[in-house]
């Protein structure tokens, strides 16, 4: 799987376990407009350095952090090590 | 002035008592093990050099630790009772705040036992004089989790209180897998001491099984463990060495999943789950089958013990709670009316009070407070989980979230049994509170005091 597929099937699951309405994920959609809240981003930040074993928001530079959905892929694309 | 105490018969006086009226104690011991005990107890010294003297007691064993507080109370001034995980490292702070000038102990934990060595420093209060029986202060450790444990004093008469003779036998077997040098386990050695009936210890290093398997042979009748001791014990195949007609558990929550699996293993075996702390002492024991306990154990105004809950936490006030703690500057866990606040969380539901956790063990996701309790006790409920445990985990969204690890039945469908664990915490628990992670484990560690491993 892909560093985006593992993200958005992970975001399916999060957004059904959470009865939250995911909103289509195009590269150009704002994060926060998604649907998900910021626990079920927590959610699946969690999720996600189990997935891929590391976790870009703990890198040790400045981390930017990601405004579209886009964004958040190649953040963690980007952040592989 | 202060008003002298009046002065309680000295323990080996109120064990004497009970032996005297045919109920055996130290039949049970096997020799070779009473042999090694009385090695590890024969003093290098008599005991009269330790006449009004504060001791630092460091045993081995438990079986010498159990002797020599026969013959140190009422003779030396105080007693700190050193737990065998004690840090070597905070015995220099300790010796100090309990102005100790002897020591009774033998080598460091993990070599041979050899004889116990009498070290004695000038005493710092004035030799005592013989035949003057002392109102010998106890001290032993909180069994905190975190940060060095605090040392807390006891009176004998303190420790005692809650312990009724019964007129008539026959007399119990007491097992228990705590430790006789922290406070649950000297309450269970106490109570074997002075209402008759024996006790089986556990040895150093053995395995719960092997403890098990022991139990079994020398007709354990009353048993008592912490509830992580009882999920461990009931995985266990010589769990079915013991036919018990007692069970109890205490010094963590009582969850209804482990109250339940005893129940279904020993069906008609009257299953009492007890409260007491270090500090407040004990305070009381439900009988029920039912987790948490009754609102009107707040309500009454007699008694030895009494209830309050402030602010969510359990308060106790209690002739049998510390009157101190051991420390230069002074104080003592009970406020000015008298009540000790156990940090022990409560919630009411209904008629009955619930245990959620430790204030001092909230997890905060993003400002909202979850006790790992609370979700472990809804984890516990599901079938095919043994044991489970709850952690913060950091989260750079919500500074953290909640985890679970997961202790599953042999042959659990580990896949299916996630599912039925978020599901059932997402419906009983608030969003926050349900684990984000679940991750399964082959073994949850439980620490020498018998209490799940937080750290």
């Amino acid at each position: 799987m892909t560093v985006r597929d593992t993200i958005t099937s992970e975001m399916n699951a999060v957004a059904a376990q959470q009865n939250k309405r995911l909103a289509a994920l195009t590269d150009e959609l704002i994060l926060l407009e998604c649907g998900l809240d910021s626990l079920c981003f927590a959610i699946l930040v969690a999720r996600l350095e189990d997935a891929f074993g590391y976790d870009p928001f703990s890198a040790e530079e400045e981390v930017t952090f990601p405004v579209t959905f886009g964004d958040f892929v190649a953040f963690y694309a980007n952040a592989a090590p | 002035m202060q008003t002298p105490r009046p002065k309680t018969p000295r323990l080996a006086e109120r064990v004497a008592q009970s032996s005297a009226s045919g109920r055996w104690l130290w039949d049970g011991l096997e020799e070779a093990q009473l042999g090694a005990a009385l090695t590890e107890t024969r003093l290098d010294a008599p005991l009269e050099t330790l006449l009004g003297r504060s001791v630092l007691l460091r045993t081995h064993g438990q079986l010498a630790a159990a002797l020599a507080l026969l013959e140190l109370d009422g003779v030396a001034r105080r007693i700190v009772l050193c737990p065998p995980d004690l840090d070597e490292g905070d015995l220099p702070a300790v010796m100090t705040d309990a102005d100790i000038d002897a020591v009774v102990g033998t080598a460091p934990c993990g070599s041979a036992p050899t004889a116990t060595q009498v070290s004695l420093g000038p005493p710092r209060h004035g030799a005592g004089r013989p035949n003057e029986a002392l109102n010998t202060e106890w001290v032993m450790f909180t069994s905190g989790t975190t940060g060095r444990p605090k040392m807390v004093a006891h009176t004998l008469e303190g420790l005692t209180g809650a312990i009724s003779v019964p007129t008539s036998g026959p007399w119990p077997i007491w097992g228990t897998f705590y430790d006789i040098r922290r406070y649950g386990g000297l309450q269970m050695l106490l109570r074997a001491l002075i209402a008759g009936g024996s006790m089986i210890l556990s040895r150093q290093g053995e395995s719960a099984s092997a403890f098990l398997g022991r139990l079994g042979e020398r007709g354990v009748t009353h048993l008592a463990a912490t509830p992580s001791h009882w999920r461990q014990a009931l995985m266990s195949p010589a769990l079915d060495a013991v036919a018990p007609i007692y069970l109890r558990l205490s010094g963590e929550i009582a969850d209804q999943a482990v109250l339940d699996a005893l129940k279904a293993r020993f069906p008609g075996t009257p299953i009492g789950h007890a409260y007491a702390s270090t500090e407040a002492g004990v305070g009381f024991e439900v009988t029920d089958g039912l987790e948490g306990f009754p609102v009107a154990l707040t309500e009454r105004e007699d008694g030895p013990v009494r209830l309050r809950v402030v602010d969510g936490s359990l308060q106790l006030c209690s002739s049998r709670a510390a009157t101190r703690y051991v420390r230069k500057d002074g104080g003592g866990p009970a406020g000015p009316d008298g009540f000790v606040d156990t940090g022990d969380m409560v919630e009411r539901r209904g008629a009955r009070y619930h245990f959620v956790g430790r204030r001092d063990g909230v997890i905060n996701v993003g400002g909202l407070k979850v006790h790992p309790e609370e979700v472990e006790a809804v984890i516990n409920r599901q079938p095919g989980v043994r044991m489970s445990r709850v952690l913060a985990r950091k989260s750079p969204i919500t500074g953290a979230v909640v985890s679970a690890d997961i202790l599953a039945e042999p042959g659990a469908d580990r896949r299916a049994l996630e599912a039925a664990v978020l599901e059932a915490c997402r419906r009983d628990l608030s969003a926050h509170k349900a684990p984000a992670v679940v991750r399964f484990v082959e073994d949850l560690a439980v620490t020498n005091g018998g209490k799940l491993e937080r750290r």
